[in-house]
């Protein structure tokens, strides 16, 4: 029992699971079940008032997902997580618990169209108002601090082309702001980047990517680093005031470094619903015990296939951070040494009608809309993804006509080119 | 002893040796922390002693209120304070005039009051501040993984089907403070603002 720490591959297989205490079953057990029987009157009381550990109804948690949220937490070294139903109910989930009608967020220019669209749309209609900033321009986010900005949200390797953000310049404005840092983790996963070591203050996840890794299963999770005081200035109400839906337990005060987590169970997913089914839990844990392998795999392919692309003559440039040319470089050496992530960008020099084409002819990547499957994945952000965004703010994101995205997968990389090859050279 | 990060082991050591433990600050309503961490660890299996002055002449989960340490009249093994940092001093000098003294003070979640801590660590009492030990039994039985909260402890062992009142192994492989390093270094500038 010496407090020796285990390593991330340790951590990947073992970290919240043990054998089922009632049948000794080794994997997790799926507990496919709505609710949960309580001893007695009064332990049905100290569940529902938060007095006590344990499970009453999957809405608000389930022994199956409780297993995948810390695991996820230990991966990503935070004190705790929440699993919901995807990485949008994530944000939802999360901003919830910050924002009032009125107030403000700051985003990245660059991040996930899905996002781009949540966040202009969906959000502007709860009052929450995002004002947008370019991750390449870190006085754009001090710029847009304001009374009202009550939290800031980048992607740590951001969609679509595989940029890098400086999380610890970004994490110093939203320090100096008195404001958490939330980092979108989904395309570098733990295993490349772990935000909550370079200053972010909340990790958010799709687990249908990389995590869950086998394009089989749609997740999210929201990792509680434990390290922004909530209890200041009375800004952060559903942390650190008396909440009537509790009998007037003040979450902060009870939970400690892991009160965002809890805020985001008992007043998020227990009164906006997105629950995350037991199954999908289970796939998404077993995904995960092979997340090391997998991801360095991804990796090695995808440089693979950048240097072959970056090398062709019908293929005007390359966006890819593992290049030693890319212009994000610097920054991959130092938040993803291990590798730059397997999701990045190229164009096309004959422009839209070459990425079709291209697309059509493809015979192994797959034309789909998701990214971080065992399989290769190709997409033209212009037309799909990104589609809802005029062009001016598709070429600002980085979705130009001309360009192509690719997901790498876990295949032969000699396939993977010759694939390329023929697509690209008929 | 390192206050702003504590090993596991020191821990693990306070709840493995002590039974009975004093509450200083218990309170009767229901909704407050110090009465559900009464409640759990008293089905924990520790003899818990709730002190109030306040409520002198009624009983807490069947325990009697106390007014004061004195008035407990026999040994304890713990005393935890449920007080505000500014009221721990007071507390603790009141600890060192018992005989036998206490073994360990723990002052709750939010709570600090290095001082105090220094003069209790001087006759050789253990300290531990701003911790809950119903998070940390929770925590290092993994109990509390039932919350998706990291335990940052292991085990390939198949434990006990759990029942009401049962006392939890506390004797998993720790993964380490390291963990949640940042949580602990973010408690840390706190204490040095404040």
């Amino acid at each position: 029992m010496s407090d020796r720490l285990p390593g991330f591959s340790t951590l990947a297989v073992h970290a919240g699971a043990q054998p089922d205490p009632t049948t000794g079953a080794r994997a997790t057990p799926i507990y496919q079940t709505t609710s949960f029987v309580f001893n007695d009157a009064d332990h049905a009381a100290s569940l529902f008032g938060l007095q006590a550990f344990g499970n009453i109804y999957t809405r608000i948690g389930n022994p199956t997902n409780a297993v995948l949220e810390e695991r996820v937490a230990a991966l990503e070294g935070g004190t705790a997580a929440l699993a919901v139903a995807s990485g949008h109910a994530a944000q939802v989930v999360v901003l919830q618990q910050l924002l009032q009608p009125g107030d403000e967020f700051i985003a990245a220019r660059k991040l996930y169209g899905g996002s781009i669209n949540q966040f202009t749309h969906a959000f502007k209609s709860f009052g929450w108002n995002v004002v947008w900033a370019d991750p390449d321009d870190i006085a754009s986010f001090e710029r847009a601090v304001t009374p009202r900005t009550k939290a800031i949200f980048i992607e740590s390797i951001a969609n679509p082309a595989g940029s890098i953000t400086d999380i610890e310049a970004v994490s110093t404005v939203a320090r100096k702001a008195g404001v958490p840092l939330i980092v979108d983790n989904t395309l570098a996963s733990p295993y490349l980047i772990r935000p909550i070591d370079h200053g972010a203050d909340i990790v958010v996840h799709s687990l249908t990517k990389f995590l869950g890794g086998h394009g089989n299963s749609i997740g999210g999770i929201i990792v509680d680093a434990g390290t922004f005081d909530w209890s200041t200035g009375g800004k952060y109400p559903m942390l650190s005031e008396p909440r009537p839906e509790y009998h007037g337990i003040r979450l902060q005060e009870t939970f400690g470094n892991f009160a965002f987590a809890i805020a985001c169970r008992v007043l998020g997913l227990r009164d906006l619903g997105p629950a995350l089914s037991p199954f999908n839990a289970f796939m998404i844990l077993t995904g995960i015990e092979t997340l090391p392998l997998r991801m360095q795999k991804h990796c090695d392919n995808a440089k693979a296939v950048a240097e072959f692309l970056a090398g062709h003559p019908a293929v005007a440039s390359v966006n890819y951070a593992g290049l030693a040319s890319d212009k994000y470089y610097q920054l991959a050496r130092k938040y993803a040494p291990k590798g730059a992530g397997a999701v990045f960008t190229f164009g096309l020099k004959g422009g839209y009608d070459a990425g079709v084409s291209l697309v059509s002819k493809l015979q192994l990547f797959s034309h789909l809309a998701n990214v971080g499957d065992t399989r290769s994945l190709v997409i033209h952000p212009a037309s799909t993804t990104h589609s809802q965004l005029d062009d001016a703010a598709k070429v600002k994101s980085g979705a130009g006509p001309d360009v192509v995205r690719l997901s790498i997968g876990i295949e032969d990389k000699e396939d993977l080119i010759a694939d390329l090859e023929q697509a690209l050279g008929a | 002893m390192n206050h702003d990060s504590y090993p596991d082991n020191y821990i693990r050591g306070i709840l493995n040796g002590v039974k009975s433990i004093a509450m200083v600050g218990a309170s009767p309503v229901n909704v407050r922390p110090s009465y559900f961490a009464f409640k759990y660890l008293a089905q924990r299996g520790y003899d818990m002693i709730p002190v109030n002055p306040g409520h002198v002449g009624k009983e807490l989960l069947g325990k009697p209120f106390v007014a004061s340490l004195s008035d407990i009249g026999r040994p304890i093994d713990m005393i935890d304070i449920f007080r505000n940092s500014s009221h721990i001093m007071p507390v603790v000098e009141e600890a060192l005039t018992l005989d036998p003294l206490p073994t360990v003070i723990w002052m709750q979640l939010g709570a600090r009051d290095d001082a105090a801590a220094l003069k209790a660590e001087s006759v050789g009492i253990k300290v531990v501040m701003n911790r809950c030990p119903k998070i940390e039994y929770g925590r290092l039985s993994s109990e509390i993984s039932w919350m998706g909260v990291n335990s940052r402890t292991l085990s390939s062992k198949r434990p006990p089907a759990p029942t009401q009142g049962m006392r939890l192994s506390l004797n998993r492989m720790s993964v380490g403070g390291g963990e949640t390093a940042a949580s602990d270094r973010a408690a840390k500038n706190k204490t040095e603002q404040s």
